[in-house]
């Protein structure tokens, strides 16, 4: 630093040209930078887009661009367990959407707003809980709901129940929101003599509109990418399952040659719908991923 | 070691400041663990104070009461209702009666079976009319484990109701002495929308943790002490029962295990486990200081188009995970289109073993995961950057600070700064990716030598893929992975707590404001 300062003094003139010059090499590099990052990001995408089109082969090959073109591997979708698989997802998706949103913000506006005996006993004692691998709970909640009749072919129901049951432990972006709301809100409603359910209707839930979208949307979304519970749930049954265990079977070693380009398609038509969805709801849930890293 | 204080601190070089943040990181783990053990020592001991309070606090209260309280201690809700809080008693009293007869009917039977987890296993006697072998299934290892859990948790729950019950005839006592009207029940009603409101919230998402994830933790925490796997299912096969330490041993002694495998369960857990480490080290940094990078990239002023290249990485997290992670395996596949694509320009010979060789597999497992982490940390870094304020650049620059000494003295320990608890988190939550190392390699290329009864190891198995690997292969070993889990669970807790108690004063040292 102390050199620096000794040179500054000799040529101010010069040195503004310099960094005028440094600054549009720099912006050049990093133009550069951008546009080969946004290609690393963006080819795996055009990749499974074009081969979804290829009718020459259903299995892996070398190559990117189709020789043949088609719709085939699209039509051939329906003639497999895809639509039912797409169906369990999607109504998964939508049931677990509405309840964990309850539920979770149930749980983080307590938390956030009232102070009672066990407040933070209750919050360690989920941070404990949170620490154990969630996986290892499916073994028992496996054979309880074989038990309830809800795995195999029935998974459904009781896919969504797991989904929904324990998403109050997830309830630290949305209490980190509410945390935002001024508290002299709550005390001058109050003051007027409103019930603290009043307060969460009138006053709370009109002001919380980015923090319920962003849930919805964490919400709808988790089922899309679920594999493990889902895998566990309908355990070999192709009628139970959701559309992430369907198409990983297509790529085990036996059906991988006459799967491959299905799979492409059935991607497809997986991520395209979720991801406008994504697109429009996106300002919410960037505020909610920023708040919620910067809250802890 | 020596502590400096501030002042020592700042007059180091810079080699010497970094020596001394390193050490003093590792110097504070000892004492962090001290006070952990110090902390639980507490605990128990408040924990036993508080019981001898409670139970001093009822005894009085039978003495002092008058024969409405001292006939509650028998008829559950009994004060309540002579006194007039009908609801209250009417609640009280169903509890009691809904226990009892829960506990007569069936819970004695579940709780008199769990110490030896059932005795009599399916039997088979030949029927001689339909000439065929009949199978009887008698007790269920498994039902009674679970019920047993069950029973025990509604006796809690049952004592902690008495217990309110006794309190509150305490306070029905003292609130009447003091001439003031008791609450009637709909008073009660009404408190549940209003000052009892935070019951009416939690009990829906309480009821469902408890039911879904504590009791199943529990359970699987005491199935870590029974031989419960495949052969022993506890009830078409064999009973299970308990077996003592003897999984723990297993899983941490030097011996060689079972099933003809060339190497200790202890051995494999430990190599799983050092790959875990490395890999969520990996990870969480590469994904953080290059996320921070092209954000800063972005946000860079004279850069056009900062929307597009945001939504570029964006897009990356609005495609389920399976998609991208299953098809981005197959890309870097033999015959995938990575390999393909090098081999078309000639610029190798042969398919690169992405996949197939342990150094290769890992090395790959951890750049996808850049690719798949970035867009995330992107949006993160975005967001705590642009609350960095703008002065505090203006006059660094013209002090003449170069942009690197901007980013080492100003953006990275504000970003460290606020972003702390977040790495701790999602160093934690990377020990325990499991898409990202399943839908890749599935764990391959396969240790030979770990390949055990316990499922095949693979190298780039993480110990959260081992246990499911455990649990869905041919001898579905849950003992086993209930005994990962639990070890899982300590590693991770040890990693927060060293690292919580640690934190404040790097946080400390690096706070520039």
């Amino acid at each position: 630093m102390s050199q620096q300062n000794a040179i500054a003094p000799t040529g101010p003139v010069k040195k503004h040209m310099g960094l005028k010059a440094s600054r549009a090499l720099g912006n050049t590099a990093i133009y550069l930078l951008l546009i080969v990052v946004s290609a690393i990001w963006l080819i795996p995408f055009i990749c499974i887009l074009l081969q979804s089109f290829r009718v020459e082969s259903t299995w892996q090959v070398g190559y990117v661009i189709p020789q043949q073109w088609g719709l085939d591997n699209y039509k051939g979708l329906f003639e497999t367990d895809f639509p039912r698989w797409y169906m369990n997802t999607f109504i998964a998706a939508l049931c677990t959407a509405v309840l964990q949103t309850i539920i979770v913000l149930c749980m983080s506006y307590t938390l956030s707003r009232f102070r009672f005996k066990m407040r933070n006993g209750l919050m360690r004692f989920m941070l404990i809980l949170g620490m154990f691998p969630g996986m290892l709970t499916m073994i028992i909640l496996y054979r309880v709901l074989k038990d309830l009749g809800m795995t195999q072919a029935n998974a459904l129901p009781g896919l969504i129940l797991v989904y929904v049951a324990s998403s109050g432990m997830g309830y630290y972006v949305s209490k980190g929101f509410f945390d935002t709301i001024p508290k002299s809100l709550d005390e001058a409603a109050r003051v007027d003599g409103a019930t603290r359910f009043q307060i969460l209707k009138k006053i709370i839930l009109p002001l919380s509109k980015p923090i319920v979208i962003y849930t919805v949307l964490t919400a709808f979304m988790g089922p899309w990418g679920d594999f493990v519970f889902a895998r566990y749930i309908a355990f070999g049954s192709s009628a139970g399952s959701n559309v992430a265990v369907g198409l990983y079977n297509w790529l085990s070693k036996d059906q991988i040659n006459t799967r491959y380009t299905m799979f492409c398609a059935g991607g497809v038509l997986v991520a395209v719908p979720v991801t406008i969805l994504f697109m429009c709801l996106q300002k919410y849930y960037v505020e909610g991923v920023t708040g919620g890293a910067v809250k802890g | 070691m020596k502590t400096y204080s501030d002042l020592e601190f700042l007059k180091l070089s810079k080699g010497e400041k970094f020596k001394y943040k390193f050490l003093s990181f590792f110097a504070g783990i000892p004492k962090a663990l001290l006070n952990l053990l110090l902390a639980l020592w507490n605990l128990i001991k408040g924990a036993g104070v508080t019981i001898g309070k409670e139970i001093a606090d009822i005894c009085s209260t039978f003495i002092h009461g008058d024969w409405k309280t001292k006939l509650s201690f028998i008829f559950m809700g009994f004060g309540c209702l002579a006194r007039g809080q009908i609801l209250r008693g009417i609640l009280f009293l169903l509890f009691e009666v809904v226990f009892i007869g829960y506990m007569v009917l069936a819970g004695g039977y579940w709780l008199g079976m769990l110490p030896s987890l059932g005795v009599q296993g399916p039997t088979k006697e030949y029927n001689e009319i339909l000439d065929v072998e009949v199978t009887t299934f008698h007790d269920n290892s498994f039902k009674i484990l679970l019920y047993g859990v069950l029973t025990l948790f509604f006796i809690v729950a049952f004592i902690y109701t008495w217990r309110q019950n006794v309190k509150q005839n305490q306070l029905a006592e003292k609130i009447l002495a003091s001439g003031k009207k008791l609450r009637s029940g709909k008073d009660d009603l009404r408190s549940l929308v209003d000052d009892q409101f935070h019951k009416t919230l939690l009990a829906l998402p309480l009821t469902g943790i408890l039911l879904f994830t504590v009791m199943p933790i529990v359970f699987m925490i005491l199935v870590a002490f029974t031989n419960y796997d495949g052969t022993h299912n506890g009830y078409t096969n064999n009973l299970f029962t308990w077996v003592g330490m003897d999984n723990f041993n297993t899983m941490l002694s030097w011996t060689a295990g079972k099933g003809g495998n060339t190497q200790s369960y202890s051995a494999t857990f430990g190599e799983v486990l050092v790959w875990t480490l490395i890999w969520a080290f990996f990870a969480t940094f590469t994904n953080y200081f290059l996320g921070m990078f092209v954000a800063m990239a972005i946000n860079k002023k004279g850069i056009k188009l900062k929307k597009v290249w945001r939504t570029i990485l964006v897009l990356t997290i609005a495609i389920p995970q399976f998609i991208s992670l299953l098809y981005v395996s197959k890309m870097f596949a033999k015959n995938g289109i990575v390999n393909g694509f090098l081999m078309s320009m000639g610029w190798i010979q042969e398919a690169l073993p992405f996949w197939e060789d342990p150094t290769w597999a890992r090395v790959t497992v951890v750049l996808i995961n850049i690719w798949i982490g970035i867009p995330y940390l992107m949006l993160i870094a975005t967001g705590i950057l642009m609350n960095i304020p703008a002065d505090l650049y203006e006059s660094a620059r013209i002090d003449g600070a170069n942009p690197w000494q901007q980013y080492t003295k100003i953006t990275l320990p504000y970003m460290l700064f606020v972003t702390g608890p977040y790495l701790l988190t999602s160093f934690t939550g990377n020990m325990n990716n499991f898409n990202v190392i399943y839908l890749l390699t599935g764990g391959a290329p396969t240790n030979p030598a770990a390949s055990s009864a316990a499922g095949s190891v693979g190298y780039t198995d993480l110990l959260i893929t081992w246990l499911f690997k455990i649990t869905t292969g041919a001898e579905s070993q849950y003992y086993l992975a209930s005994v990962v889990g639990i070890l899982v669970f300590v590693v991770v807790a040890l990693i927060s707590l060293v690292v919580y108690n640690v934190l404040p004063s790097i946080k400390n040292e690096e706070d520039f404001q």
